[in-house]
């Protein structure tokens, strides 16, 4: 493998890297929203997002992004390939961002949110200052684990003809015709990025349970 | 939106799809075989008195959970030839979704074994129960229970990859979905009927399972 091919890939991880970045980034809005929604104690908000949070965990992300793609094309909208499948991904990010912080809400202590209705604070300070501090602390591994999954997921965008990491693999691995070599390299970019962020959620998880003993 | 919505093709290809469906089901029960084979033996090795294996072991687990399914099924797509298996993309389909299942289901499983109480079978077999007995009673259903509902949603997840397989063109729905979608450019009519067929797939191996743990786990533990 030449310098080249090796180059192409690294654009191809700097693809892969912006698209997650993305993704992420943009899902934590809505994904805040559907939390918040899942647990509003309004009955049919919450199952609207209930049902939200099913339809994606139930369905494949590359179904995913196949229907947010190919639907963006119906109503003739004319984004860039690249912005309708960001989009794709954070919706994908939105649901199950909201499922992991609907439980860490809902595993913040009863007490805190009473004391705070006690103290009469409204709705918006009792989840501001009370509540969604300590869920973001309690959801932090969980959320990293699913941002490791996410990096993962963009590989699919390879699917729809986007030029992310692992396209550019088969790509080179159809050129060069080491397919072994290519993908075993992909396979390390990969690594790379997402083992530090899986340790580093592992050992918050052990903190956290050390902490709460 | 001038767009007319033309479910012909969907219409036509109909049987085709079902088919496509139980060739889903098939690859995700094979993976799940194969997974919880990998998982067990994993669990053995991950915890033996020989360190080699137990490095090797936690190596597998860490590289498998931190690359992506699809580049994984490619490289074992490529090389599986030279461990002397012909490319056959359903098998091919099948070792991955093992492998990869596996990763996880070993890191479940070995959370069960740890949560058997060693009191309980020491007092199994004070009170003169049969080995047999106190591995069926005491350690194997308590930790099949323990793990249950997360092998459930691990193996509702492992179904969903199955769609990655068509990367490699297994026969599954996806693959189905993409030749009918390639005969007459209906791509979001497809593609949205199959993601509704995704859908009660995934809902079905979860009542499935969920009858299970009804069935054998509802008894009380305390």
């Amino acid at each position: 493998m030449g310098k080249g091919e090796f180059l192409f890939l690294l654009k191809g991880l700097q693809w892969t890297l912006l698209l997650s970045a993305a993704s992420f980034a943009c899902g934590i809005l809505p994904g805040l929203g559907v939390a918040l929604a899942r647990t509003s104690g309004f009955r049919s908000l919450e199952r609207l997002a209930a049902g939200y949070i099913a339809l994606f965990q139930g369905t494949p992300l590359l179904m995913q992004l196949f229907v947010v793609y190919y639907g963006l094309a119906l109503y003739g909208v004319r984004l860039d390939a690249w912005a309708a499948i960001a989009l794709g991904f954070m919706l994908h990010a939105s649901a199950y961002l909201g499922e992991i912080w609907r439980g860490a809400i809902e595993a913040v202590p009863r007490g805190q949110v009473e004391a705070s209705k006690a103290l009469s604070l409204g709705y918006v300070s009792r989840m501001k200052d009370v509540v969604l501090p300590q869920a973001f602390r309690i959801s932090l591994p969980a959320t990293i684990g699913f941002l490791v999954q996410l990096i993962k997921g963009t590989s699919l965008a390879a699917f729809v003809g986007f030029t992310e990491l692992s396209r550019a693999g088969s790509m080179v691995s159809n050129q060069i015709f080491k397919p072994l070599l290519v993908f075993g390299i992909v396979g390390c970019m990969y690594f790379i990025i997402c083992w530090p962020l899986s340790l580093y959620g592992a050992r918050l998880e052990r903190q956290f349970a050390a902490a709460t003993r | 939106m001038n767009y007319k919505f033309d479910f012909g093709p969907v219409l036509e290809g109909f049987p085709d799809l079902m088919w496509g469906c139980l060739g889903t089901l098939g690859l995700a029960l094979g993976g799940m075989a194969l997974a919880i084979v990998i998982g067990i033996g994993g669990v053995v090795s991950r915890d033996s008195h020989f360190l080699p294996f137990r490095w090797l072991t936690m190596a597998f687990i860490e590289i498998v959970r931190n690359t992506p399914f699809l580049v994984q099924i490619y490289f074992i797509f490529f090389a599986l030839p030279f461990a002397g298996i012909l490319l056959n993309p359903t098998i091919t389909a099948v070792i991955a979704l093992g492998i990869n299942g596996g990763a996880y289901a070993i890191e479940i499983i070995r959370g069960g074994v740890q949560s058997i109480n060693k009191g309980q079978v020491e007092a199994g077999l004070a009170l003169g129960l049969r080995k047999s007995v106190v591995f069926r009673v005491i350690v194997l259903k308590p930790a099949l229970r323990a793990i249950f509902p997360s092998l459930t949603s691990q193996f509702v997840l492992l179904t969903l990859t199955t769609s990655i397989a068509s990367a490699v063109s297994a026969y599954e729905l996806t693959s189905v979905a993409k030749r009918i979608e390639s005969d007459s450019f209906r791509s979001f009519e497809v593609y949205g009927t199959v993601t509704l067929m995704y859908l009660a797939m995934s809902w079905l191996v979860m009542m499935i399972l969920n009858q299970i743990s009804a069935r054998y786990f509802n008894y009380p533990t305390k």
